[in-house]
């Protein structure tokens, strides 16, 4: 076998990931060996978190404030009826610990913020974004930017579906080089509007398989590039990102929060 | 000038920038982020950035429900 540290009974749960000569037992070590964080256990987070688990992610990070309601079992597919007021953070890890017990569960019943949200990040080796509002967006994303953290970005908005990955380095965009700042009543389109479920899964589950490429290290990233899903026509469609030089968090001489970042401060802004 | 835009082709009278683009298209430039011929074009280029005949425009709105 490629890799002795691989139990039998592993051998046998991950054999199909083993199989592809892109993974094998190698990459299969550093999924069992990574530690994901996943913003928010809802639409996007819920079949992420599933095929996250499923494929062996070793160490599984959840943040999300929210307890399980009935609206959410439309789509929120890691969530159960009879679980319905207790902590999503607590439903999911319920679900994550039936499905794989090689997999390691912190829960976070809490929200992310400007304030917690580097030191969430810092410890992990990816981030997983399935949140629904902007202000969350940005606060992990710029978060991931300062402590060089990959992110798979996912959302979802009535038909549409959009994924990227963001990876910092020198020519490459951030986040905030495609969304500079909130769009007006954005948030009102994430929360008030509707979401076929499948919809949610397409995302979550792209975003899982994005994860899984990243942290196994094959097949081309989509860091750089945007996937857009359009639900109502049936077709995809890739864009090319760019580093925007006005960017308000990368550009040149404008680290956001230089202040508090020994990254992003001192020469950047000097 | 002749433009395909999010894969319909439209007729438009130029010279015309981005930013004219989605003023008459009563696009609100804030909810947007505009690809011109598989590149997106930054914000600070939408006045300079001026359309020619044949350019592909996606413009993609910002979604981030979860």
């Amino acid at each position: 076998m490629s890799n002795p540290a691989l139990t039998d009974a592993q051998l046998e749960r991950y054999a199909r990931h083993i199989l592809l000569r892109e993974m094998g037992g190698r990459g299969q070590m550093r999924l069992l060996q990574s530690h994901v964080l996943v913003v928010g256990a809802g639409g996007i987070g819920s079949p992420a978190l599933l095929y996250l688990a499923a494929a062996g992610v070793g160490h599984l990070s959840i943040i999300d404030h929210d307890v399980v309601d009935l609206s959410n079992l439309q789509r929120q597919v890691i969530h159960t009826t009879d679980r319905i007021d207790a902590p999503k953070v607590e439903s999911a890890a319920r679900a994550i610990a039936a499905l794989n017990p090689d997999v390691k569960v912190t829960r976070l019943k809490s929200r992310i913020t400007r304030e917690n949200a580097r030191a969430l990040v810092a410890g992990c080796d990816l981030v997983l974004d399935g949140s629904d509002n902007f202000a969350t967006r940005f606060a992990v994303a710029d978060a991931c930017w300062f402590e060089a953290k990959p992110l798979v970005s996912a959302a979802i908005g009535e038909f549409d579906a959009q994924i990227s990955v963001f990876r910092r380095g020198a020519d490459r965009p951030c986040y905030r080089c495609f969304l500079p700042e909130a769009p007006p009543d954005g948030d009102r389109r994430c929360t008030e509007l509707g979401v076929v479920g499948a919809l949610a899964g397409v995302a979550g589950t792209w975003a899982a398989l994005e994860a899984v490429k990243e942290l196994a290290g094959f097949g081309e990233s989509l860091a750089g590039r945007m996937l857009l899903i359009d639900g109502l026509s049936a077709e995809t469609r890739t864009i090319t990102l760019s580093r925007d030089p006005s960017c308000p968090l990368c550009g040149v001489g404008n680290a956001l929060d230089a202040s508090a970042s020994p990254l992003g401060g001192g020469g950047r802004n000097a | 000038m002749r433009l395909t835009i999010n894969g319909e082709v439209q007729d438009l009278a130029g010279p015309l920038s981005v930013a004219g683009l989605l003023e008459r298209l009563r696009v609100d430039r804030r909810k947007v982020a505009v690809e011109r011929n598989l590149a997106i074009v930054p914000r600070a280029a939408y006045e300079t950035a001026m359309l020619e005949e044949g350019d592909r425009i996606e413009i993609v709105a910002f979604i981030g429900g979860g």
